[in-house]
């Protein structure tokens, strides 16, 4: 038994999930083993309405919990003991546990909060907390109880076969296991907004496609690079996936000795949402999914909004809408993709940007400056010449 | 085809000269500091590499180290003077227009109470001489100006300067220093410490900018001039330089000195024919140009500066990338950082000229067809990009 690590995993929302939930919970255990490839001697199951992952002791714990905490569908993880479901057994566990702490940590005072998941066991739940503490306070003679502010707060789970001794809970993303929702195509610029808005639709269950827009040469390589690897950022969350490299220069050329200067930047938009929308029917992506906020820029007015989604018929998510700046870029930080988002690379929506865009753009002025282009042609040209670059997900 | 022009930034190593690094790498990697004889082999390896140095500088071996490039023996220059300091020697002459391995030491230098003289320059980026003469004083610990300016190839008026500093010193009974930065100066100019430049106390050179290895570099120390080591270990380069020596890049830059000081007008004559090639080509084909280096004697025949008013640089450079051309805008050391360039900026240009530049840096590899080429293509990009960058 010791030469086990042993880890409860707990789905949270998956099991909320009624007559679905077996699908949701095997997705969810798919995803661990997945993301748990790497290490040797790991086994994952499904039991009882939790996951229980046992890793041999020669790998390396933390990281086996990093990995995990990172899988979309994980509530809480708790690194735990496993002890014989009997009381006395389990007490005597208890006992071992408290004083490995006292030894390492030094604390002096507990509380133990006890569970049944075996409701046929005859021994009420408070009433199971009172025995393992009363056995504590035996075994471990300098500690004392605190019911408010406990130094250790010992969780004891007793199930049918078996119980289970932990402490404290790691928080994992919560949402949904990957590809229980569909397939959606994000438009990563690479900036701040793009990544999070991937990374906020992934953790609801939907595997991400990318398309990245650039103005070579009009913008640098090391744009583009900037992108790919805040893609490959992404893609330690929500696995491998691919990005679609559309240069769109020769669109911009058109819009710019064509149309009016002031409509560029939601003729562009306009352009971009498109050329996603066929890249998405090529690859079976069921929706757009962009990093647009409201009122933030020109192109982001409620009317430039309305112009830009009038350009295609799939849904277009938008999941940062309604969020504040500030709020995204905090959200950028705790996923990792901010550091490398605010790296000063021009990109494509600022080459050709009107000293005064119109912030409330009409459909109908919209449409005939488009009629002034061969639309299609454009769009065709554009998604034939892209570059596809398959994003790895590495150990990040 | 593939056109270089950006041999300013790096150069492409001589075949001999990587052969031979290869060579110190698999076969004699002793350790000169080692007494046995693959020890002794390493040491002869590198005195013979010292001499190299020497004889390009007309220098005297015990007056040359080898650090690992120009930064790091301008680091050392600067840092030294902080010794001088305690004497009410707080003072440094130097110019706007340096290498940022001068300048940011100099602005260290400033935080650390000294006082910093940034001389400027004219539109094609001569030294402002009335004023550096002015602003001698007996405070002054030391002068440090660049040989040849890395984005338009001015070249310097050093032995002036040398002249100044001399006859401040002789009257005002001083020890002024005089340092200078010649990183784009070796192999393109004689650097001779015997000479033109026997007022030059310090001189630093790099070795990846004359066809040798990156990661290695030189200092000139005159004899008799006190200088402070900066890196302290275990004693090697007399003591002036601690940390084994890089001896396959030594080597590697020693080979690069003999055949690149070794036939010095062959090739400057070549890099002269290209620039120059280039530069006519511009003028007849571009319209609307501007012309930022000098077009006298005081040029490095290696770099050409141009701005091509109504574009920005970045996307002509990659623009030319496409067509197989690398060129630079400003200085590559400085042009990851958005902003735009201090030399530029110095000489006074206007936002659009510095915006639309472009630095051409040849080197002996460059042909007369090839620059032909490149004008056709600059003219190519120039045109388009017009078309469109009335925008912005």
């Amino acid at each position: 038994m010791n030469e086990q690590n042993i880890l409860i995993v707990r789905c949270g929302e998956v099991a909320l999930k009624g007559m679905n939930k077996p699908y949701f919970e095997r997705m969810l255990v798919d995803r661990i083993r997945a993301a748990l490839r790497r290490f040797h001697g790991v086994d994952v199951q499904r039991h009882e309405g939790l996951i229980f992952i046992r890793a041999d002791k020669s790998q390396d714990i933390e990281q086996i919990i990093r990995a995990t905490s990172r899988v979309f569908g994980v509530a809480s993880i708790s690194k735990a003991v496993e002890a014989p479901s009997e009381l006395d057994a389990a007490g005597e566990a208890a006992v071992a546990y408290m004083l490995e702490l006292i030894e390492k940590r030094g604390v002096k005072t507990f509380k133990v909060e006890a569970k049944r998941a075996d409701k046929n066991c005859p021994v009420k739940s408070p009433e199971i907390g009172r025995i393992i503490g009363a056995k504590i306070l035996i075994g471990c003679k300098v500690l004392k109880v605190d019911v408010h502010e406990p130094d250790v707060r010992l969780h004891v789970d007793v199930r049918h076969d078996r119980t289970y001794i932990y402490e404290s809970k790691i928080a994992g993303f919560g949402g949904l296991p990957l590809g229980t929702n569909g397939k959606g195509l994000v438009l990563l610029s690479g900036g701040i907004d793009s990544p999070v808005a991937a990374f906020m639709m992934a953790k609801r269950g939907m595997l991400i496609e990318a398309v990245h827009f650039h103005s070579y040469p009009y913008t640098s390589p090391r744009a583009q690079e900037k992108v790919e690897e805040l893609a490959r950022i992404l893609a330690s969350y929500c696995g491998s996936f691919r990005m679609h490299a559309i240069n769109l220069l020769p669109v911009q050329e058109q819009i710019v000795q064509n149309c009016p200067e002031e409509e560029t930047t939601i003729l562009v938009r306009r352009f971009m949402m498109r050329i996603a929308a066929r890249i998405a029917a090529e690859n079976g992506c069921m929706m757009l999914i962009t990093g647009e906020n409201l009122g933030q820029v020109a192109s982001q007015t409620a009317e430039a909004l309305v112009v830009t989604d009038a350009s295609v018929s799939l849904p277009v998510m938008r999941p940062l809408i309604a969020m504040d700046k500030i709020d995204i870029m905090d959200k950028a930080q705790e996923i990792g993709t901010y550091e490398t988002s605010i790296q000063p690379y021009e990109d494509c929506c600022t080459v050709f940007l009107p000293k005064h865009p119109t912030t409330k753009p009409r459909l109908e002025r919209i449409l005939r400056s488009e009629s002034r282009l061969d639309c299609e042609a454009l769009i065709e040209a554009a998604v034939s010449a892209e570059e596809i670059i398959e994003i790895k997900a590495g150990d990040a | 085809m593939l056109v270089y022009l950006d041999n300013s930034a790096t150069t492409r190593a001589y075949d001999e000269v990587i052969a031979l690094m290869s060579q110190m790498q698999k076969e004699e990697y002793g350790n000169p500091s080692s007494l046995h004889t693959m020890g002794l082999a390493a040491e002869k390896r590198l005195r013979a590499a010292r001499r190299s140095l020497a004889l390009a500088l007309c220098a005297r071996e015990e007056e040359v180290y080898f650090t690992s490039g120009g930064t790091e023996s301008d680091n050392t220059v600067l840092a030294g003077l902080l010794a001088l300091a305690a004497h009410g020697k707080n003072r440094l002459i130097t110019t706007a227009v340096e290498h940022p391995a001068v300048l940011e030491p100099a602005r260290r230098l400033e935080s650390l109470g000294f006082k910093v003289d940034y001389i400027g320059v004219d539109r094609h980026c001569h030294l402002n001489m009335q004023q550096l003469e002015a602003a001698l004083g007996e405070d002054v610990a030391m002068i440090s100006v660049m040989a040849v300016n890395n984005e338009t190839g001015t070249i310097m008026p050093l032995a002036e300067i040398g002249r100044l500093k001399e006859r401040f010193n002789r009257e005002h009974g001083t020890a002024i220093l005089l340092h200078t930065d010649a990183v784009q100066a070796l192999g393109k100019l004689p650097l001779d410490m015997a000479g033109a430049l026997r007022q030059v106390d310090l001189l630093s050179v790099s070795a990846h900018k004359i066809h040798g290895p990156k990661g290695v570099g030189g200092l000139y120390v005159r004899k008799g001039t006190k200088a402070q080591p900066f890196m302290l270990g275990g004693g090697q380069e007399r003591a002036f330089r601690s940390g084994t020596e890089n001896t396959p890049g030594i080597c590697g830059f020693g080979l690069a000195l003999d055949m690149a000081t070794g036939r010095l007008s062959e090739r400057t004559a070549a890099m002269q024919k290209a620039r120059a090639a280039l530069l006519s080509a511009l003028k007849a084909e571009v319209p609307d140009i501007v012309i930022n280096s000098p077009e006298d004697e005081t040029a490095s025949p290696a770099v050409l500066n141009v701005s091509f008013l109504g574009t920005r640089g970045e996307v002509l450079l990659h623009t030319l990338e496409q067509e197989g051309i690398f060129v630079s805008t400003g200085s590559a050391c400085s042009s990851h950082k958005k902003g735009q360039s201090h030399v530029l900026t110095a000489m006074g240009l206007k936002p659009k000229e510095i915006e639309g530049a472009i630095r051409f840096s040849f080197s002996e590899f460059n042909s007369p067809e090839q620059m032909e080429y490149t004008a056709w293509k600059v003219k190519e990009a120039v045109t388009r990009f017009r078309r469109l960058g009335s925008f912005r």
